[in-house]
């Protein structure tokens, strides 16, 4: 396997290259995998409100809420999925919910 | 115990990427497990959603090491691993320490995986076995299990003119595994997260087989609205249908104890497949799980010493 494929082995490689019994090498790289697309809506991180108790990282199923710190750093848009559970389970309101294309004051772009 | 801060500075070992659908229970169950780890790990999984939708070639979720070979030899493939490690180890082979933990949905668990845990847990090997309990089959559409709930609406338990959902309770799993005398057995809802934290911590540590049951909805077969998840999970204890304790070297031991009695339909109210049991001619099995319920918590009650 040559080293464009090192990360993700490419739908053009041919059998040949493959790795013996597809094995996958790069353990993790599902993260160059973006499922941001799946999204309609989308939640919105407001500095103000938040305390930091980190309650939407311990819950996000997607690892999409990075912690920066030990504190809320960011939401991670290319894999976030939009499901809304750090939303609800936000005990300050500090995350707010918004349909996809739609801007809010406070609102962080991620990337 | 490691408070949520604590935790968020480990290297998170599911990343994002996975295509388990939005919401999934199985995410949030894992993350919460595998940040209990200290050592590295080596991951096997049973056939079903996580495995199907953490490893979509060429792509993988886990920055660990991973294995899955079937649907029924999740813990046979896992325990024939750590005693590979061990005898590699012996060897002066391996250097590192590492820790073997198998993941299964409950028809990999309750079901089809049933005689291969069995056997596992009997033999002893050093190694975390986590059953996320989603109710069903739910990666290939959402087929009754033995571990759906009694009344719940799955395609192979459907409601109709004929029945009314699923006919039989589910199978009490967790007890069965304590029943096998293993070092350490327990059941958990990720909603309580710092109990759930606790019991990974503990069955990592012990030497020997454990086995945690964990609950992990699916917003598909449930059918409740997404974001609700941690209600969903809440009431699940607090209605005593999901109670939430440990089997430690053969003691029972309850880590909560509801301080009212909240009755089951609250938890059964909030998912579409309980739907049809509120109408007036199904009422009657609500009447039936709560009995039910009532008595298993007697039963554990008892177990756990606490009357």
């Amino acid at each position: 396997m040559n080293k464009k494929h090192e990360k993700v082995i490419a739908p053009d490689v041919g059998w040949r290259n493959v790795t013996r019994a597809g094995i996958i090498p790069t353990a993790g790289n599902a993260e160059y995998y973006e499922t941001g697309g799946w999204r309609t809506k989308k939640p919105v991180w407001i500095e103000d409100k938040c305390i930091h108790c980190l309650l939407c990282w311990r819950f996000c199923p997607d690892s999409s809420v990075i912690a920066e710190d030990g504190k809320f750093g960011r939401f991670d848009y290319e894999h976030c999925k939009g499901c809304g559970i750090c939303v609800n389970v936000c005990p300050s309101d500090a995350i707010d919910f918004i349909d996809e294309g739609e801007t809010s004051e406070g609102r962080n772009d991620g990337e | 115990m490691a408070t949520l801060k604590e935790q968020s500075k480990k290297e998170q070992i599911l990343t994002g990427g996975h295509r388990l659908c939005a919401g999934c229970g199985h995410g949030i169950a894992v993350r919460m497990v595998l940040n209990a780890a200290e050592d590295p790990l080596v991951i096997g999984c049973a056939t079903g959603c996580l495995e199907v939708a953490t490893t979509i070639y060429p792509y993988t979720a886990w920055r660990s090491s991973f294995i899955h070979n079937a649907f029924e030899n999740a813990a046979a493939t896992i325990s024939g691993v750590e005693a590979a490690y061990k005898s590699l180890k012996k060897q002066g082979k391996i250097k590192d320490d590492f820790k073997f933990i198998a993941f299964g949905g409950d028809g990999g668990t309750y079901d089809i995986g049933l005689q291969s845990l069995s056997g596992a847990m009997e033999r002893g090997h050093n190694i975390v076995y986590v059953c996320l309990d989603n109710g069903a089959y739910m990666n290939t559409g959402i087929q009754r299990s033995s571990a759906t709930p009694r009344g719940a609406d799955t395609t192979t338990s459907p409601v109709g003119k004929v029945i009314p959902g699923k006919q039989q309770f589910r199978k009490d799993l967790t007890a069965i595994m304590a029943e096998h005398n293993i070092p350490y057995a327990a059941q958990a809802s990720p909603n309580n997260w710092r109990d759930l934290y606790n019991k990974a911590k503990k069955a990592f540590e012990v030497e020997g087989p454990a086995f945690i049951n964990v609950m992990a909805p699916c917003p598909r077969g449930w059918r409740y609205n997404t974001p609700d998840i941690a209600d969903i999970l809440k009431l699940a204890y607090e209605t005593r249908y999901w109670p939430l304790y440990e089997v430690e070297n053969g003691e029972w031991k309850l880590n909560y104890k509801p301080k009212k009695y909240v009755p089951v339909e609250e938890w059964l109210k909030l998912q579409g497949r309980f739907r049809h049991l509120f109408r007036d001619e199904n009422r009657y099995i609500i009447d039936e799980i709560q009995a039910e319920v009532d008595r298993r918590w007697e039963v554990l009650l008892e177990r756990c010493g606490e009357k």
